[in-house]
């Protein structure tokens, strides 16, 4: 089976994949997390009535955006700097550097993400 | 002295079903942002610098459907849910759950190794792909 291991959670944790592998678990997660969502979502908006105003009110809590947020806008980022060096191979070897771009762009983004909902949040 | 490149051209690649996914879901990364652009744009010119707060083009940004902008006091509610908008909504729809799907069954394949299990996974991932673009679209064009 796939799920057997050959080795266990607490060495997998501490394999050094590093900043490669830290994206590419990220843009995993968001990328379970937005199916995920996405799929509630339409079904709601589908069913709609009772249904759709309980997970539309999950959907619009400041606990339930933050987390989602950082998924969404890290899955869009890593995607995007994955598309362009996979496009453009020659530039693989920059890869490291790539990551660090794009840790730079995300960071002000997901801050403004950030000021958004907890602005709203706060000011109603 | 250049390294020679680790890659393979195009040409002696060969061209098979997964192949064609591998580039499709690129391409459909690249459409999800120029439609979501698109979408962020027209916000602006339908009168958002005014009417919404950053929160509001965001929601109608990743989904430019009607509904998302519900709770805007909007001068003309109707601009916002014109035919054409109902396309740009329906093509990102499209768009985002075959990118969605594939991802999935990408994530399914990782984890479950054998074929009858591969065969169930990707049935199912068929059928939430076709019933999900229903309900999604059903959901754009009557609301």
């Amino acid at each position: 089976m796939g799920l057997k291991r050959n080795v266990s959670l607490a060495k997998g944790l501490r394999y050094k994949g590093q900043g490669p592998m830290l994206t590419f678990v990220l843009h995993r997660m968001g990328g379970l997390a937005m199916g995920i969502f996405v799929t509630t979502h339409i079904l709601s908006s589908f069913v709609g009535g009772d249904v759709g105003k309980f997970f539309n009110n999950v959907y619009t809590h400041w606990l339930f955006q933050v987390p989602m947020f950082f998924l969404i806008l890290f899955h869009a980022i890593n995607g995007l700097r994955i598309t362009i060096l996979d496009l453009w191979p020659n530039l693989i070897p920059h890869q490291r550097e790539a990551i660090w771009i794009e840790w730079a762009v995300f960071i002000p983004v997901y801050g403004l993400a950030l000021f958004a909902i907890v602005s709203s949040t706060l000011g109603g | 002295m250049a390294s020679k490149p680790r890659t393979l051209p195009l040409k002696k690649r060969g061209f098979n079903f997964e192949m064609f996914m591998w580039i499709i879901t690129r391409l459909t990364a690249l459409a999800m942002y120029g439609l979501i652009l698109i979408a962020i744009i027209g916000a602006f010119i339908m009168g958002a610098r005014n009417q919404m707060n950053v929160a509001d083009v965001l929601r109608w940004g990743f989904m430019p459907n009607a509904g998302h902008v519900q709770s805007v006091p909007l001068e003309n509610a109707d601009a916002w849910a014109t035919p054409f908008w109902r396309l740009v909504a329906s093509a990102l729809l499209l768009v985002a759950t075959g990118h969605g799907v594939h991802g999935l069954v990408v994530i399914a394949d990782d984890y479950i190794v054998s074929e009858r299990g591969r065969g169930i996974v990707r049935f199912i991932s068929i059928v939430m792909m076709i019933g999900m673009s229903i309900a999604g679209l059903y959901v754009l064009w009557t609301a």
